[in-house]
């Protein structure tokens, strides 16, 4: 067993961390600065071993079980403070803090010589124990709260350098994009509050997880509180929100622009944690949606859906980690999609496996910005001489990513990609239909266009000939004319200091093993049951009122699939190879030559076009705002000019302003308004 | 007139009678450094009884009628000394205090009358306070004049020409405004015969059986008139065009001070004059309230975007939080399931209202706190000018950012809280459309909230003129900000005082 105290130890040391960094180290010792950095190391390793703890009880003895304290008490709804730990919060728990420790290891390097060290420590420790909360929290105002806070913090760390116009813009952007679908996400817990009553009425509390689940659930089940339309709505309200922090179509478009953030923050927040929070939601509220099936629909759909969509649009990026950033996208897609099909345990098992090969591909990306001083990969190629040890990462990532049998990513997209082949797990639903089929066509291509992406990046980053870095980047901008924007540092080949590879290390280690070990296909290997993973998650499911609903079995290894899988795989590579790697150095991407498509593409759908310019500018701002002011003006103004007031503007002194009339005209408005009211009661 | 009714109403004289002694002492001495620590000393005499009087009404629901000769004091109908009333006394005095701390620095630049300043803001609150315990019309005029007119004067304090224009503007507009209310008042003595919200409440009960709006056009016409009045003083749409114009014009201290303490006075006399004496007919004001509510919230926000002046901005933005306001004073009413289908009482909306008052007051006093301290040492409103202001004082530009993050009603802070509070009572009393409305229009606000946010963070800092910030107005700018946290974490407390004090309102 594993206390409670640990367990809150695990949130609270971060949150410690954060709090003495920033309202101690940062105030008064910002000469030692270096000590933040150290101080969350130790929180995080700390943490880490508290949560492999949490891990290890919760497989040998089974979920832990612990009174909530009272928060809050709304109108007799009881908001508690409280931890749910079962399968699916002790892997995330090591996840989070698992990569969380490896990429703050590699920041000491990375950040090394940055003015504000302490400030980048200090919202690091706030964004990883904001997502700790969020994993750890029993009740859905307190996760709300966490989901609320891992944006702030996210905020905070993508507009680090707030002296870019980019990167303040794009953490703008992210912050107001997730909280469009953050308002699904409220309206949902406002549903939930409405149906307060029936809750009560079946002895639950209506913001407490696990009664969620059980409400949700067939009369059979112990449930029938929700259901109908309702449940569907409830559903899709929490899908929304899952949406904007997962980066799902159409709400993806902030994630490509996070990356302005310093690289670890990619490889933190848009790798392992932050984007990872949608697919946790949507995994936490599993058994609700298990009993919504239409939304499932909608799940799978979106998630095959952006896996492809994604994926199009990392074909032709030039920058490293914008190619990184629609490969998140994609693969967080794949996930999303295999919620929809019923394969929850895939999910959670390609987030692990993506965690590890994409936080150590963004620290690629951050060991190749400090050796070329760019992130355009027109300026790279033929690193691999200089720094083999990168390389060597950067093939074991993309292979994981590419998914090629033995590599971590591999064993994980297989699971998924059997799960949309063999009609989902539960030989119904969704999956079933034509809509289960549709999203494996998606994840199928998805597959052929991740391969080339990735090793079109490999190629071009890392062979040929080096075509300058940043040097010729800035030679470049000037003889265009274009102003250098400031984010292009020096050219130094060389690998980089012992700090930033020893983490990569490790996580290579796992983007190569995670996969096989953590699910064992045939047999048990070093004491690893055969399917632990897969298993212990369905354990997990178990021991929720789904259990008595839905049939959940282990499917076997589909060969089959593996196979095809593979093939088209290696036809990605095997063009991306033709295309990319004899390439000359002068010569242009060849992807330019098919003109059109490859505009649509590098100019993203012109999906921030439509939203920047047709909707927010145009419609809500031009439209709206205006319409707001016109009022306010021309029609206030109007109806003073209409009782023949005197002419306006007559001298500059204060009196002239109400002797035009600006004052009658409140005076005016404010008499019409109450007759309006009076008016409309008279008249309905 | 018994000592016993001059204690039921010594919290208000306290603050009176320093508010003349302020006044006097500036006329004595030559050296004017001490007159705001006076005024504070006088909050605390007030607050003394404040707390007094809260342990008295352990034993009593309103310390007014609990006289013990049998024979109603003087002040029987006229006022209620109840958990209601204290509850946002306390409001009052704390906003007082923490702004007359806020305004050490500001008034050294008033070269004369300074005492006045402070005077005036003394009887304001002193007005605030009668508002809070009012239970009879002419009362509530009256309170309600002695709290406009001084604030008025205040506006004008600067006696520069903007300043100038909002003093002018609040007088003429609040005028009129008055002079409305009185109409209503004069319409509802008519219908029922009386000035007493009790005895009216019995009018008005029987009037509700007839199947006429309000029912009756006199009560109709009468209460529409009457809520005129309160809308201006909360600034609710139609009748918040003042708002900006003040905003940007009056002195900062002063307009948070009005968009706080006024506001929270105004919310209190609006609550208690429905629900204590025109319940039976609350559908029908109810639908007024909730059209009011989704109109200023709506409003407020898109207005709010295209200001360029941060005082503005937060002129549209407090017509916003208005709406929020409104939206709980709505979900305070709900069609009962029985037969008749009458009102039915739902406490969780009025609760909300008070936790969302003392929420907002939080927030709000630390966003103008740092715009005080910005405005003296930039001397300008623009929100351009606060570029780069995380270079030039780190400490007040991420105060003002929590703040504003604050005022989106993202957590921890105490308008998350409010927000999730006054929604769910929303839906509860079948407001589904209103509180959705509501959650969008706040998601609306970020946009303008985080655009300081990015000015201050992002652009190029300004020339700056160096002036320190009194560690009074470091004081104030801290306890706001803590207060502001200190209830988005732990907000049971707040929560259970507002519980109780609608508690003592609806028997």
């Amino acid at each position: 067993m594993v206390s409670e105290a640990s367990i809150w130890a695990i949130l609270l040391l971060p949150l410690a961390a954060f709090v003495v960094i920033g309202l101690v180290v940062r105030p008064f010792l910002n000469r030692y600065a270096w000590v933040s950095g150290i101080l969350l190391i130790i929180a995080l390793a700390a943490a880490l071993a508290l949560s492999v703890l949490t891990l290890d009880a919760v497989i040998r003895s089974g979920e832990p079980h612990f009174e909530g304290r009272q928060w809050l008490d709304v109108g007799g709804a009881v908001i508690e403070l409280a931890l749910l730990i079962d399968p699916l919060t002790a892997i995330m728990l090591v996840v989070v803090t698992g990569v969380s420790l490896m990429v703050q290891i590699y920041s000491l390097g990375y950040m090394r010589g940055d003015p504000s060290y302490a400030r980048y420590f200090a919202y690091m420790a706030l964004f990883t124990a904001s997502m700790l909360g969020l994993v750890l929290s029993a009740n859905i105002i307190v996760l709300y709260a966490f989901w609320e806070l891992v944006g702030v913090s996210s905020y905070l760390l993508i507009g680090f350098w707030h002296e870019r116009p980019a990167a303040a813009a794009a953490a703008k952007k992210a912050f107001l994009i997730t909280r469009i679908g953050d308002v699904g996400f409220l309206i949902a817990i406002l549903y939930l509050f409405l149906q307060g009553d029936r809750f009560a009425a079946a002895g639950l509390n209506p913001f407490h997880i696990p009664d969620i689940w059980q409400a949700a659930q067939p009369l059979a089940a112990g449930g029938a509180v929700l259901g109908g339309v309702g449940l569907t709505w409830l559903t899709l309200g929490i899908f929304s929100g899952a949406m904007g922090k997962s980066g799902q179509f159409p709400l993806h478009s902030w994630l490509p622009d996070a990356m302005e953030g310093p690289t670890p923050v990619s490889a933190l927040i848009h790798a392992a944690t932050m984007v990872a929070a949608g697919i946790f939601l949507v995994a936490r509220f599993y058994p609700v949606f298990q009993a919504a099936q239409h939304a499932l629909t909608v799940v799978a759909l979106v998630g095959g859906f952006t896996a492809l969509f994604a994926a199009t649009m990392g074909l032709v990026m030039n920058d490293i980690k914008r190619v990184m950033a629609y490969s998140t996208v994609s693969q967080l897609g794949y996930m999303m999609a295999a919620l929809g099909l019923g394969a929850f345990p895939a999910a959670i098992f390609h987030l692990v496996t993506h965690a590890s090969f994409k936080a150590l591909l963004f620290m690629v990306a951050g060991n190749v910005n400090h050796a070329t001083g760019t992130f355009n990969m027109r300026y790279m190629g033929g690193l691999w001489r200089r720094m083999p040890l990168t390389y060597a990462l950067v093939l074991i990532g993309g292979l994981s990513l590419v998914g090629i049998i033995p590599f971590a990513g591999f064993w994980s997209k297989d699971e998924i990609l059997s799960a949309a082949w063999s009609d989902g797990w539960h030989g119904g639903g969704p999956a079933a239909l034509w809509a289960g089929k549709l999203t494996l066509v998606f994840l199928l291509t998805g597959v052929l266009l991740t391969a080339f992406y990735t090793f079109r990046m490999i190629y071009m980053t890392f062979h040929g000939e080096f075509r300058g870095g940043a040097e010729q980047e800035r030679a470049d901008l000037a003889a265009e004319g274009q102003p250098n924007t400031g984010h292009l540092g020096e050219v130094h080949l060389a690998e980089s200091p012992i700090f930033m590879w020893f983490p990569m290390v490790l996580l290579g280690v796992a983007a190569v093993f995670s996969g096989y070990l953590l699910n064992p296909q045939w047999v048990e290997e070093f004491g690893i049951p055969k399917h632990w993973i897969t298993e212990f998650l369905i354990e997990g499911l178990k021991s929720t009122p789904l259990a008595g609903v839905v049939h959940l079995e282990v499917p076997a290894f589909n060969r089959w699939m593996a196979a095809v899988s593979t093939v088209i795989a290696l036809a990605g590579i095997g063009l991306a190879s033709v295309l990319y790697l004899r390439r000359s150095a002068a010569s242009k991407d060849p992807l330019e030559a098919i003109k059109p498509v490859h505009a649509l593409l590098s100019r993203k759908y012109f999906v921030d076009e439509l939203y920047e310019d047709v909707i927010v500018r145009r419609s809500f701002y031009n439209g709206m705002v205006r319409a707001v002011d016109w009022v306010d003006r021309v029609v206030v103004d109007g109806v003073v000019d209409a009782i023949g007031l005197v002419s306006r503007n007559l001298g500059p002194n204060f009196l002239s302003r109400f002797q035009t009339g600006e004052v009658q005209a409140y005076g005016v408005a404010l008499t019409l308004g109450s007759l309006l009211i009076l008016l409309g009661f008279l008249v309905f | 007139m018994t000592l016993y009714d001059l204690y039921l109403i010594s919290p208000q004289l306290a603050v009176a009678s320093t508010g003349i002694l302020v006044i006097l002492l500036d006329l004595v001495f030559q050296r004017k450094g001490f007159l705001p620590y006076a005024a504070f000393a006088g909050l605390l005499v007030s607050l003394t009884f404040l707390v007094i009087q809260s342990v008295d009404l352990a034993g009593a629901v309103n310390l007014v009628d609990a006289v013990d000769s049998g024979a109603a004091g003087v002040l029987a109908g006229s006022l209620a000394v109840d958990r209601f009333s204290l509850f946002f006394n306390y409001l009052v005095l704390a906003a007082l205090g923490l702004v007359t701390l806020a305004s050490v620095d500001y008034v050294r630049r008033i070269e004369r009358f300074r005492g006045e300043y402070f005077g005036l803001l003394l009887f304001s609150a002193t007005g605030m306070m009668l508002l809070a315990s009012a239970t009879e019309l002419i009362t509530i005029y009256i309170s309600l004049e002695l709290t406009t007119l001084p604030l008025a004067a205040l506006s004008a304090f600067l006696m520069t020409s903007k300043s100038s224009e909002a003093g002018m503007k609040f007088l003429i507009i609040g005028a009129i405004s008055s002079a409305v209310m009185l109409y209503g008042m004069a319409l509802i003595y008519g219908f029922t015969g009386s000035t007493q919200l009790d005895e009216i409440a019995v009018v008005v009960t029987s009037a509700a059986a007839l199947d006429l709006p309000f029912g009756g056009y006199a009560l109709l016409v009468g209460v529409v008139l009457m809520l005129v009045g309160f809308g201006f003083k909360i600034s609710s749409v139609p009748f918040q065009m003042w708002v900006p114009d003040i905003y940007e014009g009056a002195p900062a201290p002063v307009v948070a001070f009005l968009s706080v303490a006024s506001k929270a006075a105004a919310v209190a006399v609006l609550i208690r004059v429905l629900f204590t004496g025109f319940f039976p007919i609350a559908l029908d004001w109810a639908s007024l309230i909730t059209v009011l509510a989704a109109a200023s919230m709506t409003l407020g926000n898109l207005a709010a975007m295209g200001q360029s002046n941060i005082r503005r901005l937060f002129g549209y933005s407090t017509i916003a939080h208005a709406g929020y306001i409104l939206v709980g004073i709505a979900a305070g009413v709900r069609t009962s399931g029985s037969v008749t289908g009458g009102p039915e009482f739902v406490s969780l909306g009025l609760n909300s209202v008070l936790f969302y008052l003392a929420a907002y007051a939080a927030a709000n006093l630390t966003a103008f706190f740092a715009i005080i301290a910005v405005s003296q040492r930039t001397g300008s409103d623009l929100i351009e000018d606060y570029g780069g202001l995380v270079r030039r004082a780190p400490f007040l530009a991420v105060a003002l950012t929590l703040a504003l993050v604050a005022l989106i009603g993202v957590p921890p802070t105490s308008i998350f809280i409010a927000k999730l509070v006054i929604f769910s009572a929303a839906v509860k009393s079948g407001l589904v459309w209103l509180a959705i409305l509501g959650v969008i229009n706040s998601v609306v606000s970020a946009y303008y909230y985080v655009r300081i946010v990015r000015v201050m963070f992002l652009e190029p800092p300004q020339e700056q003129e160096a002036s320190g910030i009194s560690p009074v107005a470091w004081f104030a700018l801290t306890v706001s900000g803590v207060a502001m946290i200190g209830i988005g974490i732990a907000p049971g407390f707040v929560l259970r005082a507002a519980e109780i004090a609608v508690g003592a309102l609806m028997l």
